[in-house]
C-alpha cells in the first residue's frame, strides 16, 4: 500500500440506532504509523465509531474504507487486520491465561503452532509469563486489561483499536498499559483510540478529534487544538462556599477568558502569574490559586462549555 | 440497515467454524467432569422409568406388532427427547445468549469469524457432543440386553439426524426472537412434544384425529426412527421418518442462512 | 437464566406444565399401568398415584431453582444484597428475607398445581388442602440447604452438576413415578435420605385419604423435613453472613 494513502478514511459516517443518531456525518482520515485519539466524554459517539471501524457494526450512512477495503464486503478481511481491546474486558473466562491467546490466535487461522509461539512471546511482552497456566477470572483488572491487549496482538494486526483502554485502572497499572502501547508505536503499529481522560490523550495521541454530541469538533495534535483553543497557562481560583456566587463581574479584564464553574473559577492568559497578582490587587482572596499549563479539557471547556467527566 | 456480512450459503462449510469445536474442547479440558456428568441423566431416566415405572407397566406393543418389555419401548424414545432437547437449547436459548450477551462471543466476532462461523461451530459441537452421549447410552443399553439387532447402531447417526432437524429449526426459530420472553413459545412447543410423540406410551391408545396430529410432528418420526432401529424392524415407515426429518432440517437450513443477518441484533 | 424466571412467572408455567404431565404421564402411560399393575398399586389408579408424587417434586424443583441462581444474581452480579446491608437491614434478614420469599412462591406454585390435581379428580381426599404445605416444606428442604451452598459460590458453574447428580436422581428414585417397593430391596431403605420420598409418601397418604392408617410415620417423615430445612435455613443465614460481611 502506498505510504502516504490513508489506513482508514471516513467521509459523512453516520450510524444510527433506530430514531437515535448516536454518529452524525464526521470525517477524519488516520495515517499508517499514526496514533489517532477520539477525546469526548462519555455518549459522544466514540465506541460506536469504533465498533464501525471494527466491522461488526453496520455503517447506517455515509463512507468508510479501512486499509483500502469496504467494511460492508469485505469485513471478514478488514478483522483478519485488526487487533481490538474491546471497552470491557471480553476474555474468555473458561480458558487459561495461555488458551485465551492461543485460540483466538486460531480465530485467525493461524497454524498451532505459530500461536503457541507468539502466545509465550506476548505473555513475556505485557509481563503476564508467570500467570499463563492460570485461569482469566483471578486476574487484577490491570493484568486483564494486558492480557486483552496481548490477545488483540496475536495476528500481528495493521492497525490496533483501543477503546478506552485504560478506564477503570489505578494510575500504576495505567502507565504500565501507556509503556506497552508508546512501545507498540514505536514498532509502527497505528493506533486508534477513544478516551475521555486528556492525559492519556496527551500521552498516547500524535493527532485526535474532539467528539461531542455524535459530531467532530475540532481536530488536530494535542499541542495544536491547545494552542487554538487554549491559552498558554491558566489560573484556578477556589472560593469559600458561598462567595464566589457574589462575585459577579469582578474577573472581567482578568485574562484572555474567563470561565465560571461550580466549584472554581478559571481565568486564561499566557501569563498565569500576572492574573493571580491582578486578582489580588483588586482585593479579591480566594481559599486556594493554582497556576498550571493549559491542558486538552480546557479545550474540551471552551469547545463544548462542558467538562470531559461530568 | 444492510446485511454487515455477506454470507452465502457456502459459508456453511467454512473451516473456521471448526475452531469453535477446538474452543469447546480446551474448555471441556478444564471441564471434562461437565461433559461426562450429561451423560447420566438420559442414563438415570432409564433405570427410573425404563426399569422402575416400566415394571408396573410390563410389556407393550413395539413395532411391527410385536410385543416389547417396556425398559426397550422407552429407551430410544429417551435417546430421541435427548437428542431433541440439547439440540433445541443449543440452538435457541444458548444461541440467543451467546450472540446477544456473552462478551466471549461479542470478543470472537471482532475476529475474522463470523456470526455463521461461530452458530455452525457451537451447532457441530452440541452435535459431537450428542453422538458421544448416544454411544455411551447404547453402552448401558447392551449392559441391560436391551438389544434385540445390530441396526441399533444406526440409531447414533439417526440421533444425529435428530439434533440436526430440531438444531436448524431452532436457529431459524431464534432468528424471529427479540426478547427473552419469546422463548417462552419454544417451551410451549418442546414439552408436549416430549410428552406426547409415543415418548412414554403408545400413541395408539389415543384417539383417531390426535394420533394422526402427533403423526405430523418431528420427534415423533425421531422417535419411531430411533425405536424401529433400535428393534430391528424397519420397513417404509422408517424412510418416512429419515424422509422428514432430513426436509425439516433443509428447510430450517435455508431459513437460518437467509436471515443470518437479522441473527445480528446491532 | 433469566429466562427461566418469567418462563416459571407465565401462565403456561403455572398451569399448563401440570396439565401436560398429568394428561401424559397420568392418563397416558397410566391406562397402560392401570392394565397391569393393579397389584402393585392395590386399586389406586396411577393417574391418583402419580399425582401427590408430581405435586411434591414441582414444588421440590422450583425451590431448588430459586436457592441458585436468584440467590447468586442478588450476591454476586447485580449485589443487591449487599445494597441491602449497607441499609440497617442484617445480613440474617436478607437470608430470612429470601427463605420467606421462597416459601411465598413454593406455596403459590404449589396450590395452582394442586388446583389442577382436583381439575383432574385426581386426589380422592380434601386433605389435599394440607399437602399443599407439606409440599411447601419439602420444597423448603431443599431450598435452605441450597442456598447455604449457593451463597459459597461465586459462579454457577457447579448448579449444573448439583441438578443433575442431586435434584434430578431424586425426582426420579423418590417414589414418584412407582413405589419404592419397586426399586430392588437393597435400594429401598435408601430412600429414606432422600428428603423428597418423605415429601411425597406424606402427599400421597393426604391425598388418597390413607394418612389416618399410620399417622407416627407421617409425623416422623414431617419431622425429618422440618429438621432439614431449619438445619438449612440455619447454615444459609450462616453463609450469607459470611459472605455479605466479608464480601
Amino acid at each position: 500500500m502506498d505510504d502516504a494513502a490513508p489506513l482508514i478514511l471516513a467521509r459523512h459516517l453516520t450510524k444510527r440506532f433506530g430514531a437515535f443518531t448516536a454518529v452524525d456525518g464526521v470525517d477524519f482520515e488516520v495515517a499508517p504509523g499514526e496514533a489517532f485519539g477520539f477525546l469526548g466524554p462519555n455518549g459522544a459517539g466514540k465506541t460506536s465509531t469504533m465498533r464501525m471501524i471494527g466491522c461488526t457494526s453496520p455503517i447506517s450512512d455515509g463512507e468508510l474504507t479501512i486499509l483500502g477495503m469496504d467494511p460492508r464486503r469485505q469485513g471478514a478481511d478488514i478483522r483478519a487486520r485488526l487487533g481490538v481491546v474491546p471497552q470491557h474486558d471480553t476474555l474468555d473466562n473458561e480458558l487459561t491465561v495461555r488458551e485465551n491467546l492461543i485460540i483466538y490466535g486460531r480465530y485467525f487461522g493461524l497454524p498451532r503452532a505459530e500461536c503457541q509461539r507468539r502466545a509465550d512471546e506476548l505473555l513475556e511482552f505485557v509481563q503476564l509469563s508467570d500467570r499463563g497456566k492460570d485461569l482469566v477470572e483471578p486476574l487484577s483488572g490491570g493484568m486483564k486489561r494486558r492480557l486483552t491487549i496481548a490477545r488483540s496482538l496475536i495476528n500481528e494486526p495493521d492497525v490496533m483499536l483501543l477503546d478506552e483502554p485504560t478506564t477503570g485502572l489505578d494510575p500504576q497499572a495505567r502507565h504500565l498499559v501507556w509503556d506497552r502501547l508508546y512501545r507498540l508505536k514505536q514498532r509502527g503499529v497505528t493506533l486508534v483510540l477513544t478516551t475521555h481522560y486528556m492525559d492519556e490523550a496527551e500521552q498516547l495521541c500524535d493527532r485526535l478529534v474532539v467528539m461531542d454530541k455524535a459530531k467532530i469538533v475540532a481536530e488536530g495534535s494535542p499541542r495544536q487544538l491547545i494552542e487554538r483553543y487554549s491559552t498558554k497557562e491558566v489560573a484556578e481560583f477556589r472560593f469559600p462556599a458561598g462567595v464566589q456566587e457574589t462575585l459577579d463581574g469582578q474577573f472581567d479584564g482578568l485574562g484572555d477568558r474567563i470561565e465560571r464553574l461550580p466549584d472554581r473559577v478559571l481565568a486564561y492568559a499566557d501569563d498565569g502569574e500576572a492574573v493571580v497578582i491582578a486578582a489580588r490587587d483588586r482585593g479579591l482572596h480566594p481559599e486556594t490559586v493554582l497556576v498550571r499549563r493549559s491542558t486538552l479539557e480546557d479545550v474540551f471547556l471552551r469547545l463544548t462549555g462542558r467538562s470531559l467527566i461530568e | 440497515m444492510t446485511a454487515l456480512r455477506i454470507t452465502p450459503m457456502f459459508a456453511f462449510g467454512s473451516r473456521r467454524a471448526l475452531r469453535m469445536v477446538e474452543r469447546n474442547l480446551l474448555v471441556y479440558k478444564h471441564q471434562w467432569l461437565g461433559l461426562l456428568s450429561g451423560f447420566f441423566e438420559p442414563f438415570f431416566y432409564l433405570l427410573s422409568i425404563g426399569f422402575g415405572l416400566g415394571r408396573l407397566v410390563g410389556d407393550v406393543a413395539g413395532p411391527g406388532g410385536q410385543t416389547i418389555p417396556y425398559a426397550l419401548f422407552v429407551a430410544p424414545a429417551l435417546l430421541a427427547a435427548s437428542a431433541m432437547n440439547g439440540a433445541v437449547v443449543e440452538s435457541t436459548f444458548n444461541f440467543f445468549f451467546k450472540l446477544n450477551y456473552d462478551k466471549t462471543f461479542a470478543s470472537i466476532l471482532t475476529t475474522p469469524m463470523s456470526p455463521a462461523d461461530i452458530s455452525l461451530g457451537e451447532l457441530a459441537w452440541a452435535l459431537m457432543r450428542g453422538a458421544i452421549y448416544t454411544v455411551g447410552f447404547l453402552g448401558v443399553m447392551v449392559v441391560f440386553g436391551l438389544v434385540r439387532s445390530p441396526l441399533i447402531l444406526l440409531t447414533v447417526p439417526g440421533a444425529l439426524l435428530i439434533g440436526f432437524a430440531f438444531a436448524t429449526v431452532g436457529m431459524a426459530a431464534t432468528s424471529f426472537m427479540r426478547t427473552w420472553q419469546d422463548f417462552d413459545l419454544i417451551q410451549l412447543v418442546i414439552l408436549p412434544l416430549f410428552l406426547f410423540s409415543g415418548t412414554f406410551f403408545p400413541i395408539d391408545a389415543m384417539p383417531e384425529g390426535v394420533r394422526l396430529l402427533i403423526q405430523l410432528t418431528p420427534l415423533y418420526h425421531g422417535v419411531d426412527l430411533l425405536r424401529t432401529l433400535s428393534v430391528g424392524v424397519v420397513g417404509p415407515d422408517t424412510l418416512v421418518h429419515v424422509a422428514y426429518l432430513t426436509v425439516m432440517g433443509l428447510l430450517g437450513l435455508a431459513v437460518v442462512s437467509r436471515r443470518l443477518d437479522k441473527l445480528l441484533l446491532k | 437464566m433469566q429466562y427461566r424466571r418469567t418462563f416459571r412467572a407465565s401462565l403456561f408455567g403455572s398451569f399448563g406444565i401440570p396439565a401436560l404431565f398429568l394428561t401424559a404421564m397420568g392418563l397416558g402411560l397410566g391406562g397402560y399401568v392401570d392394565r397391569s399393575a393393579d397389584a402393585v398399586l392395590q386399586g389406586v389408579s396411577y393417574l391418583q398415584f402419580l399425582a401427590p408424587g408430581l405435586l411434591a417434586s414441582s414444588v421440590m424443583q422450583t425451590g431448588s431453582f430459586e436457592a441458585t441462581f436468584p440467590i447468586l444474581g442478588g450476591l454476586q452480579w447485580n449485589k443487591i444484597f449487599h445494597a441491602m446491608v449497607a441499609t440497617p437491614l442484617r445480613a440474617r434478614d436478607v437470608a430470612i428475607g429470601n427463605i420467606l420469599w421462597i416459601a411465598l412462591r413454593l406455596t403459590l406454585v404449589g396450590s395452582i398445581f394442586a388446583l389442577v390435581i382436583v381439575a383432574f379428580g385426581a386426589s380422592r381426599s380434601p386433605l389435599i388442602v394440607l399437602a399443599v404445605p407439606v409440599a411447601v416444606l419439602t420444597g423448603l428442604a431443599f431450598a435452605t440447604p441450597i442456598m447455604a451452598f449457593t451463597a459459597t459460590q461465586r459462579t454457577p458453574d457447579r448448579f449444573a452438576a448439583l441438578f443433575r447428580f442431586g435434584t434430578t436422581p431424586l425426582f426420579l428414585f423418590s417414589g414418584t413415578f412407582f413405589p419404592i417397593e419397586s426399586l430392588p430391596s437393597f435400594l429401598q431403605p435408601v430412600a429414606w435420605l432422600s428428603p423428597l420420598w418423605h415429601g411425597v409418601a406424606v402427599c400421597r397418604a393426604l391425598m388418597l385419604g390413607t394418612i389416618g392408617n399410620e399417622p407416627v410415620l407421617a409425623v416422623i417423615h414431617i419431622g425429618i423435613l422440618a429438621a432439614i430445612a431449619t438445619v438449612g435455613a440455619v447454615l444459609a443465614v450462616r453463609t450469607i453472613d459470611g459472605r455479605l460481611v466479608k464480601g
